[in-house]
């Protein structure tokens, strides 16, 4: 059995959406997706990285009253939650092919120092850098 | 005071065009049409979900870039300048030291005598850790520095 962080949760403002895009756009993989009344927890996969998930949350009940589900969706759909990092292989062609689907780049393709990134946004405004790294 | 969270993702799409392009012109009427509102509704809006206006907010991100560029960089000032959206050397090095207390050339010194070792951290997030805090008008602060007063006191009526 081995040890680790196994799911980092984002919050979403619309789960259906959010599949939508980290599945049919970002390529991930869905690994559990439960139903228990207004309740759903949903966690994705990368398919490289079975090891890890990450949760794809709606703010509001049960978990959160209403002021702060509220407060909540502001705050991410400001951008105002820490930035992601995807790695890839080739950042260029990831965003040749990611823009072609989609998906909202808030910064192109750039090189520094050996590296390549760039930078997208899920449509609740998660952040994304998408890098990649020099090999 | 609570925001759509609609608006809020709209208006994130103005400040993600200015990031991506802090050396182009953004006057509202531009921004306000990346986030669907009237330009009246803009500034009031942004503000609000952001804490600066605006232009305020380009200010900060094109001292951010320069900043960069005087450390990273051996381009000449003027060049600098230019590249980050000034049209004329004076506005810049005026705005540079009235934002970070000090001209881009003895900034330049400053860091070339103490280099940084900023490899832990994706560059692309670096920056953002070299923003400038500027949450009171470039006006202001000149006043402010004049009379020997308080910088960070926002005083500004939107």
């Amino acid at each position: 059995m081995s040890q680790g962080v196994q799911m980092v949760g984002l919050y979403v403002r619309n789960q259906d959406e959010a599949v939508e895009f980290y599945v049919e756009k970002l390529g991930f993989r869905i690994h559990t997706d439960v139903k228990n009344g207004d309740f759903r927890w949903l966690t994705v996969q990368h398919p490289d990285q079975p090891s890890f998930q990450l949760g794809l949350f709606t703010p509001g009940p049960p978990v959160h009253d209403a002021g702060t589900a509220q407060t909540l969706r502001e705050i991410v759909a400001k951008g105002a939650m820490p930035s992601l990092v995807l790695e890839v292989d080739d950042c260029r062609a990831a965003h040749d092919r990611m823009l072609a689907r989609g998906v909202e780049f808030t910064q192109e393709p750039t090189e520094r120092y050996g590296t390549v990134d760039a930078g997208f946004r899920d449509p609740s405004g998660n952040g994304w850098k998408m890098i990649q790294t020099r090999r | 005071m609570s925001q759509d969270p609609e608006l809020l993702r709209r208006l994130l799409r103005a400040k993600d065009r200015m990031d991506a392009a802090s050396h182009e012109e953004w006057p509202v009427h531009r921004l306000s049409r990346v986030s669907g509102v009237s330009a009246a509704h803009f500034a009031r809006s942004f503000k609000e979900a952001f804490g600066v206006p605006p232009h305020r907010y380009l200010l900060t991100r094109r001292i951010e870039r320069a900043t960069a560029l005087l450390r990273d960089t051996e381009l000449a000032i003027t060049e600098i300048a230019f590249q980050t959206g000034w049209g004329s050397l004076g506005t810049f090095g005026r705005t540079f030291r009235d934002i970070t207390g000090e001209s881009p050339g003895e900034l330049r010194a400053r860091e070339k005598a103490a280099p940084r070792e900023p490899e832990r951290v994706p560059v692309c997030i670096l920056s953002a850790a070299d923003r400038p805090d500027l949450t009171i008008a470039v006006s202001e602060k000149r006043r402010q520095d004049a009379d020997g007063t308080n910088w960070s006191e926002e005083t500004e009526v939107p």
